[in-house]
């Protein structure tokens, strides 16, 4: 027990550069392998968390210009969501990696009055960065499709009585719009969010090398599968971190979705259930 | 591939083009391609195979088969896809060689895992050592279609599931009123009347199928995402086309194969749902 709490201390947070450098390489054992593991699924929830919540905005904009009259607004946000929706993730990491790699070395000195930040486009090609602006695009494509689909089965009463109450513009969209959109489309929403989160999975098999052998969970595991040369046991464990952190998903939406619901009558509140035709991005 | 590719460096421009994309590595980067529409014409249908089979598990009536069928159609929505397509093939690898190791070499009495060593008999090895590479080839593609079915067998199954579920129940009672045996029920009116049910979550599995067919590359089989890669890294002097380092151009070709297809078959998905909401009692339907 207690050498396990020493595997923790030394391994605990080695995705991010923190505590021994050499990982076990002979007698690994079973403790070592749910640390470090469990160390990686940090970078699964940094790319899952950020990506969403900045896409959450982004895909807002889209759905919103898809659903304009303007071509000139539509139809770049149109193409933007089909090409992100329809070629895969995998390539578009390779593409995105291989584009950032031949971008001009540039460092650019950014001065935020206190501190000057020098923001250099070799960052890209870290992980960190440009597979977070990859998964960004990607989420904001797929809920910018979701949002849209609830944006046009917004109830046409409810726009009605907005109008007769007076309201327009930023107003209309902020207090009636964008509360009911939200609610229709927070089901596939939450399932959009689960897939990213699975999807970060990708990250260090595609272009993105793990930079001093800080990867995330599927990165030590497939280490230690490699290593151990038994699938048996590395594998369960990502997987019972991932179901873990599916169960954490469900629940932190479902609480969200009944603040949204909150104003309905009880017997016409949505619970949270995930379509099953529709399970899938 | 022609006559003037003898010596590629005195070529230039077009010629040099023509030339280039005919090497034949090329050629093996475009047969490539049909790797992948081979692999989604053979997963497509063992997907659906598995799917159905959990679909009807989670319908049983023994509770065994009940929770394993369930078991097996949740799992999907927990564990990240890629899980299964780095733990499947090796596992399915290492149960096959330990049982054949059983069988075929009873008389060693080692264990067969030592310490990190999965140790078995020559004659137990899949593919044998001995055999010829097309062998390794064939053998390494199974194991990879069998993850895919899996997969997207789980995908299936919770659409199919989901489909059977909504089926009017009025439908199913109405069998039972006519003395119909739950398997005639099952086969006569649930499995005819679900279809139209399943078809946008099928269609849905459809595309996302295609965007998965990429992994093919984490599972070590050469495919475009192999080729693209090797092709379009940079090819120094020594190499008879040398050139800088191309992959972005490489991988923009497989994003538009990749648009192309997925274009294609949503209008074609499009299309059939048209056709088969014709005469049905839904909105779709009233709207034809």
């Amino acid at each position: 027990m207690s050498s396990c709490l020493q595997t923790l201390s030394d391994y605990g947070l080695r995705s991010i550069g923190y505590g021994e450098r050499l990982l076990p390489k002979a007698d690994i054992t079973l403790c070592e392998q749910f640390v470090l593991i469990g160390s990686g699924m940090i970078w699964n929830i940094y790319f899952a968390i950020l990506a969403l919540l900045f896409g959450f905005f982004f895909a807002t904009v889209l759905a919103l210009g898809k659903n304009s009259k303007l071509s000139l607004l539509n139809a770049p946000c149109r193409a933007f969501i089909f090409i992100f929706r329809g070629s895969p993730l995998f390539i578009q990491f390779f593409f995105a990696y291989d584009l950032f790699v031949l971008l001009p070395r540039l460092g650019v000195d950014i001065d935020l009055g206190f501190l000057v930040v020098t923001v250099e486009t070799r960052w890209l090609t870290k992980a960190w960065l440009g597979a977070l602006i990859v998964l960004f695009l990607n989420t904001s494509a797929y809920a910018g499709e979701i949002f849209y689909g609830a944006l046009r089965a917004v109830p046409s009463q409810d726009l009605e009585s907005a109008d007769a109450f007076g309201f327009t513009g930023i107003k209309k969209f902020r207090r009636i719009i964008w509360p009911t959109m939200l609610r229709l489309a927070w089901p596939s929403y939450t399932n959009e969010a689960i897939f990213m989160f699975h999807a970060t999975t990708l990250v260090f098999f595609t272009g993105f090398p793990a930079w001093q052998q800080k990867g995330d969970a599927i990165y030590y595991a497939s280490y230690f599968a490699d290593k151990t040369f038994n699938p048996f046991v590395p594998y369960p464990i990502v997987g019972f971190y991932f179901i873990l952190l599916t169960l954490i998903i469900i629940g932190l939406f479902g609480l969200i979705n009944r603040q949204l619901n909150k104003h309905l009558p009880t017997n016409e509140r949505k619970k949270l259930k995930i379509n099953k035709y529709n399970l899938i991005r | 591939m022609f006559s003037y590719c003898v010596d590629p460096k005195t070529l230039e421009g077009l010629m040099w083009l023509s030339c280039y994309i005919t090497t034949a590595k090329h050629m093996s980067f475009y047969y490539s391609f049909f790797v992948v529409m081979g692999l989604l014409s053979l997963a497509a249908p063992l997907a659906m195979a598995f799917g159905f089979a959990g679909a009807t598990a989670a319908r049983s009536s023994l509770k065994i088969v009940r929770a394993f069928g369930k078991g097996y159609l949740a799992m999907i929505r927990g564990i990240p896809d890629i899980v299964f397509f780095l733990f499947i093939p090796i596992a399915l690898d290492q149960a096959f060689e330990y049982l054949r190791h059983k069988v075929l070499c009873s008389d060693v009495t080692e264990a067969v895992r030592q310490g990190n060593d999965f140790v078995v008999c020559a004659a137990a090895k899949l593919p044998l050592n001995t055999a010829n590479e097309w062998v390794h080839d064939i053998y390494g593609f199974s194991l990879a279609l069998l993850a895919f079915g899996f997969v997207f067998g789980a995908f299936a199954g919770n659409v199919l599931s989901g489909a059977m579920a909504a089926v009017p129940k009025a439908q199913i009672e109405t069998g039972e009123a006519y003395g119909f045996s739950s398997s005639q029920i099952f086969r006569r009116i649930l499995i005819p009347q679900m279809w139209i049910y399943a078809l946008p979550g099928l269609s849905n599995l459809w595309m996302i199928l295609i965007k998965a067919t990429p992994l093919l590359f984490l599972l070590g089989i050469e495919d475009i995402v192999y080729w693209a890669k090797e092709l379009g890294g940079i090819k120094t002097g020594v190499y008879e086309y040398p050139h800088p380092d191309w992959r972005a151009w490489y991988f923009g070709v497989l994003m538009i194969f990749y648009l192309s297809l997925t274009y294609l078959s949503q209008s074609v998905l499009d299309k059939l749902s048209t056709r088969l909401s014709k005469g049905q009692a839904t909105m779709a339907g009233k709207a034809v």
